[in-house]
């Protein structure tokens, strides 16, 4: 059996994970703060990923990369790199689809943030950047941990934008989802049903490890009280 | 040691206006809740940008608006106890303490001790290992001012330090607080809505009414003599009338349709005059021909409190008033608190029922703005 796909998702899903987490992160604290009607257009901006067909997705990043387009043509000739048919395409795609959902979660994390926490720690003397590390992130752990993990989950699953972008070449941009469906198109239905049991048992494992984490440490960015008594 | 405050900051339908100076010692904001009490030690500790003004502590500017000088919340050495204490629930007490010492103190040994005296000092020994959200509010509250006071700020801001505790906390903490602030060398600044308590803690008194502040007097005084409405209704005064000078010795209580005679003259500039509930007393039908600022009233209602007796009367020459505003601070009203004992001494007398007789002593009555 070829393991490709698995390798490639996965790798595929861990990267555009990280690219997601900060990036969602900082988009979610620094437009909070903008005046409203530009935080408004600027919501409706990243978040349509989100509500619009996967398909529509991958048009509009065909558009930007592809190398007969403005950009794409100027990127593959300066650094002689195509954007589309390989592997990271993949990483665009699911970039472009999970960022809403990590975006939203960490948003409304930090929107249930008491600000009198970093206000404090202002005027005691700390860092603007260690309060946000140190006492802003952990006190929001848990929706950023849910916003993580839908979003890993996302990009892990992530099929029309992907298969529009990379296309479906095994052993070089095949993923689970893209396999899954090719081998359901040429009647491998064993096959297929190998990887639809994969991609189950690692969504499984990762909601299962996430769950476990949460209850180790419990009593973290609950609101006061929660916890009281209880020494 | 020396605070200066002269800022303004328009939020549309409320403008904050503060002006004050404060020396060394324990300085006051009295005011109701949404008056810009919090607003005003924010735009101090740098939280809040004033729109315009002049913040300067000890000679170091810390906001000026003609300049564009706007310190950062970290360059200003300010200590400020947030109403909610903002301990960092992430963090144990030990951690949170070591939070007002990791900006100057890079000795890990030297952390620890200065935090291991503190915690005996607090007297929150035993609980080094505990979040936040374990311990009590006068517990949160302790852990609060340690960290602060480990902060070394130049300036001590309390708001309503004691607005989230119980009833019977308040005493003990009060006088715990009460001792750190006798030790503490720089300035305070002590934010309460209860007269009481800024009373029993400061030194002298900044009142603050919509947004605007009025001359800081020393405490004592705005007691004893309000300038204005708003002070005195601060002060506690609840009975207030519209009034005019009628000569050099008499005046008119408008809303309350009485004649008064003034002690040692009418002063001038008065809009309105203010009787403390203490200082009504009854008096007997027979006596009351001989004596000054005597009249009638109808009981609208005896109400018995803890302590003493609460009752609401209407000035016989009042203009008619509805029973169900007695709940709003009516100006047709006067509201009456006397012992338990006296009154019962009254009623063998007197019997009331529904009229009585009541004085107003001329030396009592407060000349407002």
């Amino acid at each position: 059996m070829d393991w490709y796909p698995l390798y490639n998702s996965l790798r595929i899903a861990l990267i555009s994970s990280v690219i997601v987490f900060f990036t969602g992160i900082f988009a979610a604290y620094y437009i909070a703060k903008l005046p409203p009607i530009l935080k408004g257009i600027l919501d409706v901006v990243l978040t349509l990923p989100m509500v619009l067909p996967p398909t529509v997705v991958g048009y509009f990043l065909l558009v930007l990369t592809g190398p007969k387009r403005p950009f794409g043509s100027w990127f593959l000739a300066t650094f002689h790199t195509k954007l589309v048919m390989t592997w990271y395409s993949g990483v665009f795609a699911a970039v472009v689809v999970a960022f809403p959902l990590m975006y939203r979660t960490a948003r409304g994390a930090f929107e249930s943030f008491d600000e009198t926490l970093s206000f404090s720690g202002q005027t005691l003397g700390l860092s603007n950047t260690f309060i946000f590390w140190r006492i802003r992130m952990p006190a929001c752990r848990q929706g950023i941990m849910a916003g993580s993990v839908l979003a890993f989950a996302r990009a892990l699953g992530e099929y029309g934008a992907t298969s529009m972008i990379a296309g479906y070449t095994p052993g070089k941009t095949a993923t689970i989802s893209t396999t899954v469906y090719q081998l359901w198109r040429t009647n491998d239905d064993e096959m297929a049903f190998r990887w639809v049991m994969i991609n189950i048992v690692i969504s499984a494992v990762v909601l299962l490890a996430v769950n476990l984490l949460e209850k180790r440490n419990g009593n973290h960015g609950k609101p006061a009280g929660m916890t009281a008594g209880r020494s | 040691m020396a605070l200066y405050v002269d800022i303004k900051k328009d939020f549309g339908e409320f403008v904050l206006q503060t002006k004050f100076e404060a020396d060394s010692g324990v300085m006051g904001i009295l005011g109701a809740s949404g008056c810009g009490k919090s607003m005003t030690l924010r735009c101090i500790a740098g939280i809040v940008k004033p729109d315009e003004g002049r913040i300067e502590l000890d000679g170091t500017v810390f906001f000026d608006s003609e300049t564009k000088i706007h310190l950062k919340p970290q360059e200003r050495h300010v200590g400020l106890l947030f109403q909610n204490y903002a301990l960092f629930p992430n963090m144990t007490v030990q951690q949170n303490l070591m939070m007002g010492l990791k900006p100057y103190e890079k000795n890990r040994k030297k952390a620890n001790e200065a935090v291991e005296q503190m915690i005996r000092r607090f007297y929150l020994t035993g609980l080094e290992k505990h979040k936040p959200s374990q311990l009590s509010g006068g517990q949160q509250q302790r852990v609060a001012l340690a960290r602060i006071l480990l902060s070394r700020p130049r300036l001590l801001m309390l708001d309503e330090p004691f607005s989230a505790l119980d009833e019977f906390l308040r005493w003990n903490l009060e006088l715990e607080l009460s001792e750190v602030l006798k030790e503490f060398s720089g300035n305070t600044l002590f934010v309460s809505h209860n007269r009481a308590e800024i009373y029993r803690i400061c030194d002298r008194v900044c009142v603050m009414d919509h947004g605007k502040s009025s001359p800081v007097i020393p405490v004592k005084q705005l007691f004893e003599l309000p300038e204005s409405r708003a002070a005195a209704l601060l002060s506690g005064c609840k009975n207030f009338s519209r009034a005019h000078a009628v000569n050099a010795h008499e005046i008119f209580a408008e809303d309350w349709g009485i004649s008064l005679e003034s002690e040692g003259g009418v002063p001038e500039g008065f809009s309105c005059i203010g009787v403390r509930s203490h200082y009504i007393y009854p008096v007997t039908a027979a006596k009351a021909k001989n004596r000054e600022n005597t009249f009638p009233c109808s009981i609208l209602k005896v109400v018995e409190d803890v302590f003493s007796i609460v009752i609401m009367l209407r000035p016989a020459g009042a203009r008619y008033c509805n029973t169900s505003e007695i709940a709003g601070q009516h100006n047709e009203l006067l509201r009456m608190e006397i012992t338990k004992e006296c009154w019962a001494n009254f009623c063998e007398k007197e019997h009331p029922a529904q009229e009585i007789w009541v004085q107003i002593q001329a030396h009592d009555i407060m000349f407002l703005k």
